[in-house]
């Protein structure tokens, strides 16, 4: 009997609750931590970038509209389906990060808690972030947290499962969409949760992955105008002064993460609040 | 039947009488279907870019016929998309006009006082547009009373109803009495091509439109589906080269409906150019009907100067 000869995968890219080949038509190789061969990923170009954005942009409206319970449930079913995957999540984070099988399970477990913690957040985070105001006159005045929009998403490069749902889950949560730009080395991971998102409740486009090289497709995402909100996370070094500034052409928020951020940490809620605007409404009393 | 125009020996006997005419029209040569979307398909594939596109982008917005044609539309509704058509881009004062302003008969009057002296002409949708079901005495009514309101141009429905059963006749009787009733306006003959079945009965249609002094061809209502499509245009486009070769006349042609990007205004560009002739590149000879298509052409204009992409928040709502 002959060896069996394994399958190697071309993956694609995830844009609009669909699997395309990237407009530009390339991709790379993805290699272990040892330089062994993986697999083929998409390599995103700025038409992709592009298209991503649309596609957030398209499926804004329903996903900031639905209602905060709703939005917990989506994610909550998500986190069903990545433990479904575990086995497959433990395979890929330690053959891209190069750790240990034991290290590979508590990352995994780690990030599927992650998402769990961040689904729990959706229908709190109006309760905690906003506020009835007491106003000098006869108003009732009143605060509520509404999602900034789309969010570019320049994901973490060193931690490919843990890293990814720290930034991408606290982004969907409050309601925004999002684009993210994976880790160039370490996509697998990142590839096998949009297989997740897409077989899970999470509609079409509310979050869309691109794999490829981050120093090409971010300054694309950084100027865009339809871009709401920059995180720049998984920016290289040198690149991040000229991100920001084309982020303030347009007037974006952008989050400068804390250098070196452990994600084996529980959060605070210092990434729900960054892609949160306060509306103030302000309503006569008595009439 | 009266022919409108001093025609070509051979067209003239077109229209001497019904069955002259449905000889005329069964004549005329089949469309290759394949061939026709493939070619069609083969011109989409294209590659405009830079100061080519840019000057795609202008041209296109210049062509626009801005258009709404909804039962929920008021004064205020056609007086700001007035305003948009004299300055698409209000940052931009370069940005050329669109070519004209498409709305209903009662919505003309409006349009014009506020179209006044800027060279953009007011088009308005007659002859019980969408449907084209009404009597001959009332379509004529809806004609004049949009000449009267200020109409420079007239898009007129046929009656897909007579055509499809082979009244020819009929349908070309009406189109000469619409065009009478015109006076100076100009006359635009839509032929609803999504109901028309096959693409013979499009050039039939096409045909049948010129001989009966239509000034431009027009694809679509842009109230059924499919509306507009890149080779329906192309039947269309070279029903007017061929007009042309055996007249000398320049008739126009229209897609309406189902145009929304930069990049599929920009494939009927090319078509116009490959098909009919550059010297169809021009708003008095193609037009766009569309709505949406104006901001996508907006954007893609300041993606093309700025050097970055642009959105939505920067261009004016309709």
């Amino acid at each position: 009997m002959s060896d069996r000869v394994s399958v190697a995968k071309t993956y694609k890219l995830y844009i609009g609750g669909a699997f395309p080949r990237s407009e530009s038509g390339r991709s790379y190789p993805v290699t272990d931590s040892k330089g062994g061969f993986l697999a083929n990923a998409a390599q995103g170009s700025r038409k992709d970038a592009r298209d991503a954005v649309a596609a957030a942009r398209k499926a804004f409206p329903g996903w900031s509209g639905a209602t905060a319970y709703n939005r917990g449930q989506v994610l909550y079913r998500v986190a069903e389906v990545l433990e479904g995957r575990r086995e497959q999540f433990i395979t890929e984070v330690a053959a891209s990060e190069g750790v240990p099988v034991k290290k590979a399970q508590s990352l995994v477990d780690a990030a599927i808690d992650r998402w769990v913690w961040y689904a729990g957040w959706t229908d709190k985070i109006a309760a905690v972030l906003g506020s009835s105001n007491p106003v000098a006159g006869p108003y009732f005045s009143f605060s509520t947290p509404e999602p900034t929009g789309v969010v570019a998403v320049l994901a973490p490069q060193q931690s490919s499962l843990l890293g990814l749902v720290s930034v991408i889950a606290p982004v969907i949560a409050s309601g925004n969409t999002c684009v993210v730009i994976t880790s160039q080395d370490r996509p697998l991971p990142a590839i096998t949760l949009s297989e997740v998102l897409a077989t899970s409740d999470v509609p079409g486009g509310v979050v869309n992955i691109i794999t490829g090289r981050t120093a090409e497709i971010a300054p694309w995402l950084a100027s865009h105008g339809d871009v709401n909100a920059l995180d720049l996370t998984g920016a290289p070094e040198s690149l991040r002064a000229d991100l920001e500034r084309s982020a303030a052409g347009t007037v974006k928020r952008v989050l400068r993460d804390k250098a070196g951020e452990d994600f084996t940490v529980t959060p605070d809620m210092s990434r729900l609040r960054a892609y949160l605007e306060t509306k103030t409404v302000w309503h006569p009393m008595g009439v | 039947m009266a022919a409108p125009t001093t025609l070509p020996s051979a067209l003239a006997d077109a229209v001497r009488d019904e069955s002259s005419l449905r000889r005329f029209l069964h004549g005329l040569p089949g469309v290759d279907q394949v061939g026709v979307e493939q070619r069609a398909a083969g011109l989409g594939t294209r590659s405009i870019k830079k100061a080519s596109k840019l000057h795609a982008i202008d041209l296109a917005i210049s062509m626009v016929d801005l258009t709404t044609l909804e039962g929920a539309d008021t004064h205020g509704k056609v007086r700001s998309l007035a305003a948009k058509a004299k300055r698409p881009d209000p940052e931009r004062p370069d940005v050329p006009r669109v070519a004209a302003v498409c709305v209903y008969p009662d919505m003309v009057k409006t349009a014009a006082d506020e179209l006044k002296g800027t060279g953009i002409n007011v088009a308005s949708v007659a002859t019980a547009f969408p449907s084209g079901r009404s009597t001959m005495d009332i379509k004529l009514a809806d004609t004049r009373f949009a000449v009267e309101q200020g109409a420079s141009e007239v898009d007129m429905v046929i009656d897909r109803g007579a055509f499809l059963s082979g009244r020819y006749g009929q349908v070309f009787e009406e189109i000469v009495k619409i065009k009478e009733a015109c006076g100076d306006a100009h006359l635009k003959v839509i032929l609803e091509t999504g109901e028309l079945v096959t693409y013979d009965n499009v050039r039939r249609a096409s045909w049948l439109a010129l001989l009966a002094g239509g000034d431009f061809i027009k694809t679509s209502t842009g109230k059924v589906q499919p509306a507009a499509t890149l080779p329906v245009t192309h039947v269309m486009l070279q029903a007017v080269r061929d007009w042309k070769n055996q007249t000398g006349e320049l008739r126009g042609v229209k897609p309406a409906g189902g145009i929304r990007s930069t990049k599929d205004a920009i494939k009927y560009l090319v078509a116009v150019h490959e098909v009919a002739g550059p010297e169809w590149l021009d708003p008095h000879l193609f037009r766009f009907g569309a709505s949406t298509l104006l901001n996508d052409l907006l954007m893609q204009r300041r993606t093309q100067l700025d050097g970055h992409y642009s959105g939505p928040d920067y261009v004016t709502v309709d």
